[in-house]
This record gives C-alpha cells, structure tokens and sequence, in this order.
C-alpha cells in the first residue's frame, strides 16, 4: 500500500502559548513494498511524523492518506514498532504476538496457528510461553516485530527499533528484518538516526534536517541485496549522507 | 539468614517474660506465658460465657470480610476511573485529601448516629478504613501504566473495555493489590476497635475488653496474640498472590 504525505505540518503549542514548529510541509510517497528509512537528528521530528503516519497524532496541516483513505486514527492497515519496551510484561511470547489478533475478536484455535508461524518467523520457537523478562533485549524486539506482522498489515512503522540494541545484536537483527521484508513484502518506513542502519536497510533514505523537521533530501541506495557493510559502493553511499549531513549542520 | 535464627529473638522475649512475670508474681498485671498458652491451645473453649476464641475470631474475619469486601468493590472501580481521568481526578481530589487524613475511629460517633450499635456500623468503620487506601493505590496505578502500552493497544485497535481489561488493569494490578493489602492491614485494626465500643458483645476485640472487665489478663493476651497472628497470615497470603501473579513486575526493571 502506498503512504502519501501532503504538506505535512505540525506545530506543538509549548508552554506560554509558544508555538513550536516541529514539522514543516513534508511530502513524499512512499511506494508499495518500499524500504524507507528516515533520517534525522534527535529532535527533528522524525518520531512525530512516524507518530502521525501511525494515526497517535495528527497533523497540525496537511494530509496523510495510505492506501487511498486518509489516516483519521490507529487504522490496522499500519502496525507501528516503538524503540522502547512495548511487550505486556504479564504476557507470554505467544500472548503478545497474538494481542492484535485477540483485539480484532479473533477466535483462540485461529489465532495458535498465526502466532505459531510467526513465532518461528522471527526465530523465536520453543519462547512462545516464555515472559518478556525472561529473554534478551532483541529477542525481545523480535517478539514486537512477530506482534506486528501477525495483523498482517500493509505498512509496517518502525521508531528505531533496534536503538538500544548492542552494536552485534543490533547487526543481527537488521539481517532478520531484510530477510522478513523480503519475505512478506511490506511497505516499511523506519526511523533512526544511524547512517549506516539507513544504508543498510534502505531502498531510499529520507534525510529530515533539524527543527523544524524538513525534508533535506532523499537517496536512492541502489546497492542490491545482501549489502556487504565493507564494499566500495556502502562505504561512498555512507560518505555521501554523512558529508550531505555535515554541511545540513554547518549551513544552519 | 537461617529461620531458626530468626526465632532467637522470639524465644528471648518469652524467657524476658517469663522472669518479669515470676518476678511480678500478680497474674492480673502479668500471668505467666504458661497460663497465655493454655488459653491458646483450647481455641474453642467457652470462655466467660462469651463464646471461644475461634468462634468471636471468625466471626470478626467475617466482620472484615463485608466491611473490607464493600470497599473493594467501590474504592477499585472509583479509582480507575479517577486514575483514568484527569478532569476527575481534579474534580474529586480535594474531597480524597480532605477526607484521607480522617482516622477511621473518628467517624465512631457519626457511625453510632447513623446505623446504631450493631453490624452495620462496625461495617461502616471497616469500609472508611479500608476504603482509602484501596482507592490511592488504584487511581496511583491506573495513572502510571506506562504510556507506550496504551499506545501499543491503540495501534491494535482496542478501545473501551478491551482496553480497560486486557492492558489497563493488567498493568495496575500489583499496586491495586498493594492497596488491598494495606487496606485489609487497616481494616483489621477497625474491627478490633470497633468491637470495644460499648454495646458490642462479640468478636475477638470485644472478648479482650470484656476479659479485662473480669481480670482475665491471660485471654487479653492471647487474644492479641491471635489478633497478630491472623494479621501476619492474611499478609503472607496478599504477599504470596503478589509473589507468583506479579512476578513481572519485579523482573521487568
């Protein structure tokens, strides 16, 4: 499903009435089965807009329709992944997997079958009656993006997911995202603020530039897949954004 | 620490009171622990024509039970509501502050005035002990469910009363057991208290004032002991609960 920004704004009214502009007329479409990455600095926004495009808040100005209809709410055409802590600690890795379908009034027998696939799809067999704090930070994540992908929706929201994951766990799980990406073919729009996550993992890298959030430029990472971290191609991509990034600072 | 070193103390307090009341030798100020515990070990003894000790025992538990059973039922849902809604919680708050610092003993006379000697007024004085709180504990609870989960359940489309069952009360439950279990601590002491006013005539706090009517120190004593005894099991068993259904809770930090 495509997700199209119109003239995207928000303004936050901060304390004495000061109005605060975080987002300033962003537009873009996002194609079907696209990998975005957005990028940014912290502060620029980039969590609003993920928020917005997730229907948690909305816009001050402008439009955001996915799939032709314009997002009024949490829709379930779109299931978001936050960076910190999000699992129902009081729920098992099945529980939590199995949430969004339990909201949707889906049936027990139905529901074991769903999760039981996507249990093993993010690598997770034999912790389905494990609890949240009986498993590792990415483990953990893993659970988050098998809840996710259960309802299976068309755009998949990702907050930096793998922000506060080691550097190792975090290489791991960007692999497993690709390859389940691959696999179901979402439209995926996800945030971080590593260059070299963005490298990795996108198709095409929005960069936000620092408040208010505006949309700075884009890059086409036409590198195929498996991208190899060290290549020659990575490495110029990765100088290219970054050096974009330093003069973004320097000309504000 | 091993448990048998935990009991030293314990024993040290029943030689040290042994020896006080040997050297005292005037059982209506002291008696022996000797005579204490021959109250103890026949519990369903009549004693003094007032029933046994089991007997005004449960019959105080079951006191409790209605007393602390009503605030429960008022005090949870009144509190995720209040916790749920910050325009409440604004509107009500000078009432809880007002009434909370209040002891429940003091609302003796105005329970007298209202409902009489009897059940009902001693449920009365369970139900504002225990009433508090419940519902500070609850609306605390409610209040700070961590902001993420909620917006995670608004992604997956719950609303209303799924949200209300399957993440908001989930998440508030062990600080709502909490308050129970301080709300139960207080409501035991009231019906101890209750049961010495004047008029009552059973339960375990009304057999310790009419023993000491007769000189009976022996069966005040055990009668405390008792009292303490039924206060520490319904803890352990509050704490037990805690323990096994909110384990998350301590593994999650």
């Amino acid at each position: 499903m495509t997700v199209v920004l119109r003239n995207v704004s928000k303004t936050f009214t901060a304390r004495q009435n000061e109005q605060l502009l975080a987002l300033d007329n962003i537009s873009a479409t996002v194609a079907k089965g696209e990998f975005l990455c957005i990028l940014g600095p912290s502060g620029c926004g980039k969590t609003t807009l993920l928020r917005m495009i997730g229907g948690l808040d909305h816009p001050t100005s402008g439009e955001i329709v996915v799939g032709g209809t314009p997002v009024t709410g949490p829709d379930p055409r779109l299931a978001m992944i936050f960076q910190e802590y999000s699992l129902y600690p009081w729920r098992t890795v099945r529980a939590n997997v199995g949430f969004g379908l339990q909201m949707r009034g889906m049936p027990d027998e139905e529901r074991e079958e769903i999760v039981n696939r996507f249990i093993g799809l993010v690598g997770l067999e034999g912790f389905g009656d494990s609890y949240p704090y009986e498993l590792s930070g990415g483990m953990r994540q893993r659970v988050a993006v098998a809840r996710a992908l259960a309802t299976d929706p068309a755009v998949l929201l990702m907050d930096e997911p793998f922000g506060a994951l080691d550097a190792r766990t975090r290489n791991r799980m960007q692999k497993e995202l690709l390859f389940i990406w691959e696999k179901t073919k979402k439209t995926v729009m996800f945030v971080t603020h590593s260059v070299d996550e963005a490298v990795f993992l996108a198709d095409r890298i929005m960069v936000l530039s620092a408040r208010p959030g505006r949309i700075a430029g884009i890059y086409d990472v036409d590198i195929p897949r498996p991208r190899d971290r060290t290549s020659v191609e990575f490495a110029t991509i990765r100088r290219n954004v970054l050096e974009f990034i330093d003069r973004l600072e320097h000309s504000q | 620490m091993k448990w048998y070193l935990k009991i030293i103390p314990l024993l040290f307090l029943l030689v040290a009171w042994e020896v006080v009341s040997v050297l005292l030798n005037n059982p209506f100020i002291l008696p022996e622990p000797v005579s204490v515990a021959a109250v103890l070990f026949k519990p369903t003894a009549d004693i003094l024509g007032s029933g046994s000790i089991l007997d005004n025992s449960l019959l105080s538990i079951w006191r409790v039970a209605l007393g602390f059973g009503l605030a429960v039922a008022c005090a949870v849902p009144a509190g995720i509501i209040i916790g749920r809604y910050r325009p409440v919680e604004e509107l009500v708050n000078p009432i809880i502050q007002l009434f909370r610092p209040i002891p429940p003993l003091a609302w003796v006379p105005l329970a007298l005035a209202w409902f009489k000697i009897g059940l009902p007024s001693m449920v009365f004085i369970i139900f504002i002990g225990s009433f508090f709180p419940i519902l500070i504990n609850s609306i605390d609870g409610v209040r700070r469910v961590n902001r993420t989960w909620i917006e995670t359940a608004a992604i997956y489309g719950a609303k209303g009363w799924k949200l209300l069952a399957y993440v908001i009360l989930p998440a508030a439950a062990p600080v709502i057991w909490t308050g129970l279990r301080v709300g139960f601590g207080v409501a035991w002491m009231c019906v101890v208290a209750a049961e010495m006013l004047p008029g009552t005539n059973s339960g375990i706090g009304y057999l310790i004032m009419y023993s000491y009517n007769w000189g009976q120190v022996q069966v005040i004593i055990a009668g405390m002991i008792v009292i303490g005894i039924i206060g520490i099991g319904v803890d352990i068993l509050f704490r037990e609960v805690e323990k096994r259904k909110f384990q998350w809770q301590e593994m999650n930090r």
